[in-house]
């Protein structure tokens, strides 16, 4: 009776034990001691979701608290976090739950939550890159919801941006920052070799790599950098002269694309010339500019946050527009890379209120756009924001370059393509291109394949 | 008496099905039930929630598909070099450490295992710092003089590739001679003093006693291993990110970014995922006919 017992109970603990690794990842079969501990981490987890799904409830109770995705703590969190003090102050009831989702995360979830129909795990507010508005609000059409009429004024914000979260005519989110592209040069380096950041402002790549050449022998140090597993880059070359991947009928236009062909030709002399370095990763890039090997970054605006990161350089770096594509019509020095929108899910709990949440902040507060400029450099795509003084102050870090006012001048001149719905397949297959290029194949023949890769994709 | 026996092994079933029941209703909710859901999705396609019926076309689609053929050569690459490799050293190390007059062997054994502790993600992410152009490798390849200038390692098809062949290795010798050392405690030791005693080499008790005896265990392992490498995936991500260009990606890293990264078409991924299945099953099948000694 009493083994009888026992093995009940075992089993009871067995199978408890079981349940609880449920949520776990698979791969648990490599460590039999890490087993129990593995056990434990899930039954953690177990607890925080049941807490989390508390706070949901009381969501729906009709309490002023709001659930909001986003990615990047000390840009966009900080944004949203500075978002509800400003909302606060009128409506002291009111609260944010903030949960950090990083990019590739919310591209899993997103893809799992509507893919099986669940559509209660969704947040009310959510973060989402410009690049894949439309994939989502194509492919999910459910996902989003329609703010046309729901009082926010669209018209105060920069048209180009405003296109990301229009489908059909229809808005589907309010714009947050700018990607618009900067180009920053180390002085101090430059000074080495000859050149001041006037040499490279308002240029041609042709003229870029002449001086980029020069600065490599003298100094050592390239003029730019890349990340491998990105065409980024050319993305940005061709928006400067108007250029988009995609025909009028969205079929790809790859091969064919003289305007593309050119793009990755002077990406092919620029490496080899070493006036760009590749790199691996993200993390590589990054310490390519801050611990030294290059005295250039060609990016979007956000990435003076990572800029900013090597402090021992203050004073040094001064920001000016990107070179422009040599010989073709439309050309211009001024691009778009990245930049992100907020966004109403279906689940929303109180949809009026979320509304009412981004109508007096985003898309409605100075005060807001005065505190996240300069505390995250979050450039506004919201006009009557980019009137404030602050706008107009003198940054210490570039050398007192009023740089905030220069990239509201920049935004405006950027020209504004079409990135379609299939802007990750195109980017990727650009990137295996580059990749292939730089190794030694033939251009025409890569363009080919690249331009079959995306039309399979979009079968 | 007759009705007596009957209750009994009535009972010792029941007493079976209902210690099976946990383990078959847990294999049952997580994994059978999404794979035959995953099989029904395979004969979908559609972009997201989009979804309408194609029959097997996702299936002819695959053999079109110039990335998933890539990743498949690259994955019967990774398996013809890294699983040999691997085993071989795998079995040496066993039969090294299986010794008795070896010192230390708790030691030993315990640093070759460590690494399979260790994060897929954490330790696929340190070999890409180790291989970077400024990294460990690199820089001890130019003090000692055998390379000239750093070489990129990442950004060269087969170094990459050999990158992650060695990573695997290093990650995964250590599990399977675990395996291999609990085979080898069911040999009996006084076989191998035997062999001693007639003189036979350090080499000849291993290809004659100790791989023969072993072969249930060099199978299991060698299909863990093959399974294991076609479902290859946080390497591929984190070490390479499958480049250079599609030079080192694994076939569920390609799934992977058909389902999540792009336009996500699930029904394809969905039948991609089950040729890998077709695939592992076959190789399978293939290793346990070659390794069966019935007749």
């Amino acid at each position: 009776m009493k083994r009888k017992l026992i093995s009940v109970f075992m089993t009871v603990i067995m199978g408890c034990t079981l349940l609880a690794g449920c949520g776990s990842s698979g791969d648990s079969a490599g460590t039999s001691s890490g087993e129990s501990t593995v056990a434990m981490e899930n039954n953690e987890d177990a607890e925080t979701e049941t807490k989390e799904a508390d706070t949901k409830e009381a969501d729906t109770d009709g309490d002023q608290t709001l659930t909001v995705w986003a990615w990047d703590k000390s840009f966009n969190i900080y944004s949203m976090e500075e978002a509800e003090k400003v909302y606060q102050k009128d409506h002291p009831g009111f609260q944010l739950e903030i949960v950090e989702v990083g990019w590739d995360d919310m591209q899993t979830k997103l893809s799992t939550i509507v893919g099986s129909g669940n559509y209660d795990q969704l947040p009310d507010i959510l973060l989402m890159q410009d690049f894949a508005y439309q994939k989502y609000c194509i492919t999910y059409p459910d996902l989003f919801q329609d703010l046309t009429d729901c009082g926010i004024d669209f018209s105060q914000f920069a048209e180009g941006k405003l296109n990301a979260s229009v489908v059909g005519g229809k808005n589907y989110g309010v714009p947050f920052d700018n990607g618009t592209e900067i180009a920053a040069y180390r002085t101090d380096i430059l000074e080495q070799a000859g050149y001041t950041v006037e040499d490279l402002t308002d240029i041609d790549w042709d003229r870029f790599i002449e001086i980029g050449k020069d600065v490599f022998s003298k100094t050592g140090y390239s003029l730019c950098s890349v990340q491998a597993a990105s065409s980024d880059l050319i993305y940005q070359m061709l928006q400067s002269a108007g250029v988009s991947t995609w025909n009028e009928d969205d079929t790809p236009n790859l091969v064919g694309n003289d305007v593309l062909k050119q793009c990755v030709g002077i990406y092919k002399t620029m490496f080899e010339e070493g006036v760009m370095a590749i790199t691996n990763s993200w993390d590589e890039y990054i310490a390519t500019f801050t611990s030294g090997k290059s005295c250039g970054v060609i990016n979007g605006c956000w990435i003076m946050a990572s800029i900013q990161s090597a402090e021992d350089t203050s004073g040094l770096w001064q920001i000016t527009n990107l070179p422009s594509l040599p010989g073709v019509e439309g050309a211009t020095n001024y691009s778009n890379q990245g930049g992100s929108t907020w966004a109403i899910t279906s689940n929303c709990s109180d949809f009026d209120l979320a509304v009412d949440f981004l109508k007096e902040t985003f898309a409605g507060s100075v005060e807001l756009y005065e505190t996240i400029l300069p505390g995250a450099g979050a450039l506004s795509t919201w006009i009557p924001a980019s009137e404030s003084s602050v706008y107009s102050e003198p940054q210490e870090f570039y050398g007192g370059q009023e740089v905030f006012s220069l990239l509201t001048d920049f935004a405006e001149k950027t020209p504004s393509v079409n990135l379609g719905v299939y802007y990750t397949e195109a980017n990727t297959a650009l990137a295996t291109l580059l990749a292939n290029v730089v190794a030694g194949s033939d251009i025409d023949d890569e363009l080919k394949i690249a331009q079959e890769t995306v039309e399979f994709s979009m079968q | 008496m007759k009705k007596n026996k009957l209750t009994l092994s009535k009972k010792q079933n029941l007493t079976g099905w209902i210690f099976l029941i946990p383990a078959m209703a847990l294999i049952m909710c997580l994994s059978l039930y999404p794979a035959v859901k995953a099989l029904i999705t395979s004969f979908k396609t559609g972009a997201g929630s989009n979804m309408r019926w194609v029959g097997i076309a996702n299936y002819a689609r695959i053999f079109k598909d110039t990335v998933f053929l890539q990743s498949i050569r690259n994955c019967i690459f990774y398996l013809i070099i890294q699983v040999p490799v691997m085993l071989i050293l795998a079995l040496i190390l066993a039969s090294i450490l299986n010794d008795r007059n070896l010192k230390f062997r708790g030691f030993f054994r315990t640093a070759i295992f460590l690494p399979c502790a260790t994060s897929l993600v954490a330790y696929a992410i340190i070999f890409r710092s180790l291989f970077a152009t400024d990294g460990f490798i690199n820089t001890v390849l130019v003090k000692i003089g055998i390379l000239d200038t750093a070489y990129n390692f990442l950004s060269h098809a087969t170094s990459a590739r050999i990158v992650i062949i060695i990573a695997l290795i290093w990650r995964w010798t250590g599990y399977n001679m675990v395996f291999y050392l609990a085979g080898l405690q069911n040999i009996e030791y006084s076989v191998y003093e035997a062999a001693k005693i007639d003189g036979a080499s350090p080499l000849k008790t291993f290809t004659h006693i100790t791989v023969p005896l072993l072969k249930p265990t060099i199978l299991m392992t060698a299909i863990m291993s093959t399974n294991g490498t076609l479902q290859l995936f946080d390497e591929s991500v984190n070490l390479t990110f499958g480049g250079p260009g599609n030079a080192s990606i694994t076939m569920s890293h390609y799934i992977y970014n058909q389902a999540f990264k792009g336009v996500a078409n699930f029904g394809y991924t969905s039948a991609m995922a089950f040729v890998i299945l077709i695939m592992v099953a076959v190789l399978a099948f293939i290793q346990m006919k070659v390794g069966d000694d019935r007749e």
